[in-house]
């Protein structure tokens, strides 16, 4: 092989312009040396860092905000194009499903100022409801989608976004994935180039999407992919990098790195962009080598588009359409496919792994509240959020969980289906106002017998302890007018609304108990902060009196991190200690112990004093 | 020092193995692994920061979301002239450190088998998911494997009471900084350059305890390369169940039960119901663990629980 792969250069010598940044923060200083000047998400794993990287930036270059949902960050960033400034909206990728409404009509309208989004992929689905894949919204708004590899590229393809969204007049997606999100590497920075207004463009004609108008501006979308596809045809996002012509790999993003890292020297061509896809430098590409590989995570978007053109590739029959990619993944695919020798498979002594799944946190208010759920012996229709994680042992207090505000929508249904259970939604602060107000206001309306578990711990938990219009904060950390969340429930139309103390769980369980009696629909509001953010809370740890224990196992129903089983027994069962680093004295345990067991240091009980 | 040397070969003092330089163009490897809250990223943070500052291209990747609730935690550092993957693909990794033992099991096969270093804590954090099996005589299940079996896999293995040794410095949070200090020995920078990386990354307030802890790690792995033959001492071992009853079996008078599904309600296991008739039954036989509350909490003296003498299967997991 003599390859000579253009990156590899030694990269002594940096100069203090590098410095390491994640891929997340790499897109918010592009968007920043682009002249971004509005920028709104709703936060979402693996995409959150952006805005709050791009909330660092001073408040004189850009305005950053949470908005309540992806729709409404797009829709604020579009109001900010047609002002003629440049706009970035952030998002994770099913955050796009709930922007599509307006994404899908924006591809008519196209930009004034520049438009971007950064949509972040979940591959692997390391925190999210599915891995479905960004690029083929590209293809059906027919809007350019630019896949970065490392941080470096995810400054620059940010940057060129901008510029590519002017130029085509065309929202620009840049499509992140988690690994890249959350990798770090030395990234080359620059300085903010301003972009002042271009003022708004009165031009109804174009920003106006009734039939008449739309119709015409449909032709002028594929014109545009057209001009996209000659750009692509000749940019230098789109990369041949020469080697033996035996074979040749066709890949883009992140899967690049990993090809490299097993084929060093082979011939690739990496994609810049996956859509729209540059048919002559493809044909080129296939016709310089002997067989064809493509090399992409999720769905075969440039396979079948290769294949279309008619040459025989192979993609999907040896690297998977499912799960995150990784250099054993991709080795094993090339295996497969006789490309690589295969790897003399030593036995691997694996030990026994322990479960270790991630559980909600000692002193988390949601616990009581599944306690409760579960006693009150309900159906569950479940949302996202920390909450989702009750729907294991030992809390099971949940049956279903689809998308952001499903549950009180689902709840409706299973009522009016005739469940044999009384119907329960459950649905954090965040999502509740992310997507949960239009259920309610349905619930109301079609007069539902159900029952919605608002569980208020006054902040957006999941994602890392974001602000929301709940909270009292913005992004950068001003006062905001808070959301009065019972006065809210009751102008939707509900009259039966309590709010209790996450912390007493008689109350919560009286009170739920009540609620489900009522006929109609009923809202318990929970209130106590997160134990995480936005401040840790702490308080005195309590101990278990362990001569009193009768090791019957109540308190191990919370769930909770800081209750473990001690080295003692009560008739062959464990008895129970508290990791006192861990507990932060909620108190929770000591009320369900059946023994009174379960104190303070100093041997009494305080229940922590409400904020 | 509570920690023991794992590894057979006698003492050979001096870095190994000898990192950077020795590998070339290859880049090293280091997984850094744990439980949320743990500090597992910072220590990637300062490795990371430490191997560019070296001129190093550097790629450290971690995935978190799910990572603060008490889940498993990992970061993969790979540094050298030039990094392509971001994660270090299985039996590939130079170096595993890991805050927690259990941790460090789950890692293992990320391990290079013949040549990897392996620096552990032997803090154990029991995850509730250990403690689902209550009936009498079962097991923690948590990770069973003991210094003495880790040392047949690994190329160089040290269990250090990391979190011990932290505790007493007076912060039992610097225990990420003490295995710091072990891996500092395993990896050819000069230790001025290590100790500003802490400083990096460190609270100001705390810099005093880390640094000490960062010595501390470090000192404990030279002390056990001293040491030979190396003392046995395996992890705390689990502590055997005495006392196991037998089978457990519910003697409930019917005519005695008047229904007010007191036992039901309180209940740990839920295994207890009202029947048509509104009398009390064991509704799930295989989940009630004989904690006798039932027994004790009725007012009509309706339940009772005994133990029948079988042999115990062991457990159930």
């Amino acid at each position: 092989m003599h390859a000579t792969p253009e990156k590899t250069e030694p990269k002594q010598g940096q100069s203090q312009e590098s410095r390491p940044l994640t891929g997340n923060e790499a897109i918010a200083r592009g968007a920043w040396e682009a002249g971004v000047a509005v920028a709104a998400a709703y936060p979402g794993t693996p995409s959150t860092e952006i805005l709050e990287s791009l909330a660092q930036y001073p408040v004189e270059d850009l305005h950053a905000q949470w908005s309540t949902n992806e729709k409404v960050a797009l829709d604020v960033a579009i109001g900010a194009s047609f002002a003629g400034r440049r706009a970035l909206a952030a998002m994770k990728h099913v955050g796009l499903n709930v922007a599509a409404d307006a994404f899908m009509s924006h591809s008519y309208i196209g930009v004034n100022g520049g438009l971007v989004m950064a949509v972040c992929d979940d591959p692997g689905i390391h925190s999210s409801q599915n891995e479905q894949d960004t690029r083929i919204y590209g293809q059906l708004a027919t809007v350019p989608v630019l896949e970065p590899s490392d941080a470096q590229e995810a400054l620059d393809y940010t940057r060129l976004a901008f510029d590519l969204s002017e130029t085509f007049d065309t929202a620009v997606i840049v499509r992140c994935t988690t690994r890249l999100s959350h990798t770090r590497s030395p990234v080359k920075v620059g300085p903010r180039k301003e972009h002042p207004s271009r003022g708004f463009n009165e031009n109804p004609k174009k920003n106006v999407m009734i039939p008449a108008h739309a119709k015409l501006r449909h032709l002028a979308v594929l014109e545009r992919e057209a001009k996209l596809q000659a750009y692509l045809e000749t940019a230098t996002i789109n990369r041949w990098e020469t080697g033996e012509p035996k074979f040749g790999i066709i890949t883009a993003g992140t899967c690049y790195p990993y090809v490299r890292e097993v084929l060093p020297e082979a011939s690739v061509l990496k994609l810049g962009a996956s859509w729209p896809l540059p048919e002559n430098l493809l044909r080129r590409y296939c016709e310089s080598v002997e067989r064809v590989f493509v090399v992409e995570e999720l769905e075969p978007v440039i396979e079948r588009a290769v294949r279309a053109l008619g040459f025989k590739v192979a993609g999907k029959e040896f690297f998977p359409r499912a799960g995150e990619f990784s250099p054993e993944v991709v080795r094993s695919g090339f295996e497969a496919a006789g490309v690589l020798a295969p790897r003399v498979k030593k036995p691997v002594w694996t030990p026994e792994p322990l479960a270790r799944p991630p559980v909600l946190c000692a002193g988390c208010p949601h616990t009581s509240c599944f306690m409760a759920v579960r006693a009150a012996q309900v159906r569950v229709a479940g949302d996202i959020g920390c909450y989702t994680l009750a729907c294991l042992d030992p809390l099971r207090g949940m049956d279903t969980t689809v998308a952001m505000g499903s549950s009180i929508g689902n709840a409706i249904g299973m009522s009016k289906a005739g469940d044999t259970k009384p119907v329960l939604a459950t649905i954090g602060d965040s999502t509740f106002l992310h997507a949960g107000i239009p259920g309610l206001i349905d619930a109301v309306y079609n007069q539902a017998n159900i029952t919605v578990f608002l569980l208020d711990n006054h902040i957006t938990a999941m994602t890392g302890g974001q602000d929301h219009p709940g909270t009292g904060k913005t992004l950068r950390g001003q006062d905001a007018p808070k959301i009065d969340y019972e006065a809210l429930v009751r102008a939707c139309g509900v009259s039966w609304v309590r709010t209790v103390d996450s912390y007493d769980l008689a109350q919560v369980y009286q009170t739920l108990r009540e609620a489900i009696a009522h006929r109609g629909v009923s809202v318990v509001i929970s209130n106590r902060p997160c134990v995480l953010d936005p401040v840790k809370i702490k308080g005195p740890a309590l101990q278990v009196q362990s001569e009193h224990c009768n090791a019957c196992q109540s308190c191990m129903n919370l769930g909770c991190p800081a209750l473990t089983w001690g080295d003692t027994q009560f008739e062959g069962r464990h008895k129970v200690k508290i990791d006192t680093s861990l507990c932060i004295g909620c108190t929770l345990c000591a009320q369900v112990c059946t023994a009174d067991a379960i104190k303070s240091i100093d041997g009494g009980l305080h229940v922590p004093v409400k904020a | 020092m509570n920690g023991r040397r794992a590894t057979h070969s006698t003492a050979a003092p001096g870095p190994v193995p000898a990192a950077p330089a020795a590998k070339a163009r290859e880049p090293m490897n280091v997984l850094i692994v744990g439980v949320g809250g743990q500090g597992v990223i910072m220590v990637s943070k300062a490795l990371a920061w430490l191997a560019q500052s070296k001129g190093f291209e550097v790629k450290q990747s971690e995935v978190h979301g799910m990572a603060k609730r008490g889940g498993t935690v990992f970061s993969h550092v790979r540094f050298g002239p030039q990094v392509w993957s971001p994660t270090i693909a299985m039996g590939e990794a130079d170096i595993l450190i890991a805050l927690e033992w259990a941790e460090g099991m789950r890692w293992l096969p990320y391990l290079r088998p013949e040549s990897g270093v392996f620096l552990c804590d032997t803090k154990r954090i029991v995850p509730p998911f250990a403690c689902l099996n209550r009936h009498p005589g079962a097991p923690m299940r948590y990770s069973r494997e003991t210094p003495a079996e880790i040392r047949e896999h690994v190329g160089e293995g040290y269990a250090i009471a990391a979190t011990e040794i932290a505790e007493a410095l007076g912060n039992e949070r610097a225990a990420n900084v003490v295995l710091l200090g072990a891996l500092s020995t395993a990896l050819d920078f000069p230790i001025a350059d290590w100790e500003a990386a802490v400083a990096q990354f460190v609270p100001k307030k705390t810099l005093t305890v880390n640094l000490e802890a960062f010595r501390s790690g470090r000192d404990w792995i030279e002390q056990a390369r001293l040491m030979t033959p190396v003392a046995e001492a395996p992890v705390e071992a689990q502590q055997p169940l005495t006392n196991a009853p037998g089978k457990v079996r519910l003697e409930i008078t019917e005519e005695w039960c008047k229904s007010c599904d007191i036992c039901v309600k309180l209940c740990p296991e839920r295994c207890l119901r009202l029947n048509a008739d509104r009398i009390v039954e064991l509704a799930d036989a295989e989940t009630c663990t004989g904690c006798r509350l039932c027994e004790w909490l009725c007012p009509d003296f309706a339940i009772r629980v005994h133990f029948d003498e079988v042999a115990l299967e062991g457990s159930r997991s």
